[in-house]
C-alpha cells in the first residue's frame, strides 16, 4: 500500500468477507512503481556506429537540466478511483456514508443499534476498516446485515482502491446504504476520499469538547457530526455547548445530532436524517 | 506520519514521469493549512528516493500561505488556521489558498 502512513514494505491490506469466510490479500494494483528495480538489458547485437557528436548538448542538459512541469496532485490517483466509486455507487441507488472518529467514540456499537432499529426500513451493509482483527465485523454481522471487514495492516485510513475491492465483495443491492466505518483516527482520513456521499464524524462525550479545534481537517470534511454517549453527561465535567460552538467554528454548516447508542437517546433524528437522504437520493434517481 | 506515505507517492509519480531519467530537483507546492509538514515530507523524502531516479536529488518546498474568501461579503483574507471570521462577522468562509498538495515540477537530466 503506497499511500498509508508510515506503513513499512511488507503491509498489506487484507479483506476478510464474513458471508463466505474468505480471507483475501489486497495487492496493490494501482501501479506504483515500487523501484523494484527493473533492469531490463536492451542491449541489441548488430552494430550501429552510434557516433554523432552529441556532447555539447549533453553537457548544456546535464548542467541546467530540463525542468517539466507537472502541476501534480499528489493525491490524484486515490481521488480517481473515489471518483469511480462515487459513480458505482450513484448507478446503483446506493447512499454510502463514511463514519469517521477517534477509536472508542462507539461509531460500531452506534452502527449495530441504527442497524437494528432500522431493519423493517432500510437495508444497510457495511465495510469495516481497522488496523487488525474481525471483532468489529462480527459485531455487526451479528445484526444480521452483510459485512466485509477490510484490516489495513500498519495503515491507518481506508483508500479509495481498499473500498472499490470492499465492494466487489460485499455485492450490496440496489437502493441500499453501506455504511463505512473507517479506522479510529481522525487526522488521515481526512485527507482520503473514497467516493462517499459525505462523511459522519462520531465524537463522544468522553473525548475533549474541544475536538473539532484540534482536528479542523476532520470536522470540516465532515457534513454530520454524532455527538455520542450523552447518557453519561451528567458523570462527565463536559461543555456541551463549548463542544457545538468548536464544532460550528471549524465547520458553520455541520449538522449536529446528539444521542445514546446504548440508552438510544436522540437516535430518531438521525435516523430521520438516514432516511432523508436515501428518499432524496431515490427522486434524483427517478427523475435521472 | 502520513507523510511517510504522501512522500512515496511523491516519489512514485514523479518516477514514473520522469521515465528513466535522472531527477535533478523536484518543486512541490505544500499549503500551510493541508496537514502536512514540510519537515516530515524532507525527512522522509530521502528515505524514499533512496534506489531510485530522485536520489539525491533538490527538494524544494513552496509553503503557500493559507487565504480564506467571505461567502457572505467576497472579503479575501490570510488565515492560519483552517477556520476563521471576516470582518464582516461571518465565519462561513471557504479557503482558497493553503490546502495544496502538489508537485509542481521537476529537473531532469
Amino acid at each position: 500500500m503506497c499511500v498509508t502512513c508510515g506503513c513499512s514494505d511488507g503491509a498489506k491490506a487484507v479483506l476478510t468477507n464474513l458471508e463466505t469466510g474468505l480471507v483475501s490479500e489486497m495487492i496493490d494494483d494501482q501501479g506504483h512503481s515500487h523501484s523494484h528495480g527493473h533492469d531490463h538489458n536492451h542491449d541489441h547485437d548488430h552494430n550501429h556506429s552510434h557516433n554523432h557528436d552529441h556532447d555539447v548538448s549533453h553537457t548544456h542538459a546535464s548542467l541546467h537540466g530540463t525542468t517539466v512541469s507537472l502541476e501534480a496532485d499528489i493525491l490524484e490517483k486515490n481521488n480517481r478511483l473515489a471518483e469511480r466509486n462515487r459513480g458505482w455507487f450513484e448507478g446503483r441507488n446506493i447512499l454510502a456514508l463514511n463514519l469517521v472518529s477517534s477509536p472508542g467514540s462507539g461509531k460500531t456499537t452506534l452502527l449495530e443499534k441504527t442497524i437494528t432499529d432500522l431493519k423493517q426500513e432500510l437495508l444497510i451493509n457495511v465495510i469495516e476498516g481497522d488496523q487488525e482483527t474481525i471483532n468489529d465485523a462480527k459485531r455487526i454481522r451479528a445484526t444480521g446485515c452483510k459485512v466485509v471487514q477490510i484490516n489495513t495492516g500498519t495503515g491507518c485510513h481506508l483508500e479509495a482502491d481498499m473500498l472499490a475491492r470492499g465492494l466487489k465483495d460485499l455485492n450490496p443491492p440496489l437502493d441500499s446504504v453501506v455504511m463505512i466505518e473507517n479506522v479510529g483516527n481522525l487526522v488521515c482520513p481526512a485527507l482520503f476520499d473514497l467516493g462517499e456521499k459525505c462523511k459522519v464524524a462520531i465524537l463522544s462525550v468522553t473525548e475533549g469538547e474541544d475536538k473539532p479545534l484540534k482536528y479542523p481537517h476532520m470536522f470540516r470534511s465532515a457534513e454530520v457530526m454524532i455527538l455520542n454517549k450523552i447518557d453519561l453527561l451528567p458523570y462527565l465535567s463536559f461543555d456541551l455547548e463549548e463542544c457545538i460552538k468548536a464544532a460550528k467554528t471549524v465547520n458553520p454548516k455541520i449538522k449536529i445530532f446528539q444521542v445514546s447508542a446504548t440508552s438510544g437517546e436522540g437516535l430518531t433524528q438521525w435516523y430521520d436524517w438516514l432516511k432523508e437522504q436515501l428518499s432524496s437520493k431515490k427522486s434524483i434517481g427517478k427523475t435521472a | 506520519m502520513h507523510e511517510l506515505g504522501i512522500t512515496r507517492n511523491i516519489v512514485s509519480i514523479v518516477s514514473e514521469q520522469a521515465k528513466k531519467k535522472r531527477v535533478k530537483k523536484i518543486t512541490l507546492d505544500i499549503g500551510k493549512l493541508s496537514a502536512i509538514l514540510p519537515d516530515s515530507i524532507r525527512f522522509c523524502f530521502d528515505i524514499c528516493s533512496k534506489g531510485t531516479t530522485l536520489e539525491n536529488a533538490e527538494l524544494k518546498i513552496n509553503e503557500i500561505q493559507g487565504i480564506a474568501k467571505c461567502k457572505n461579503c467576497d472579503n479575501e483574507f490570510e488565515i492560519e488556521q483552517l477556520f476563521g471570521r471576516c470582518v464582516c462577522g461571518s465565519n462561513d468562509i471557504k479557503c482558497i489558498a493553503g490546502e495544496e498538495m502538489k508537485i509542481k515540477e521537476m529537473e531532469i537530466i
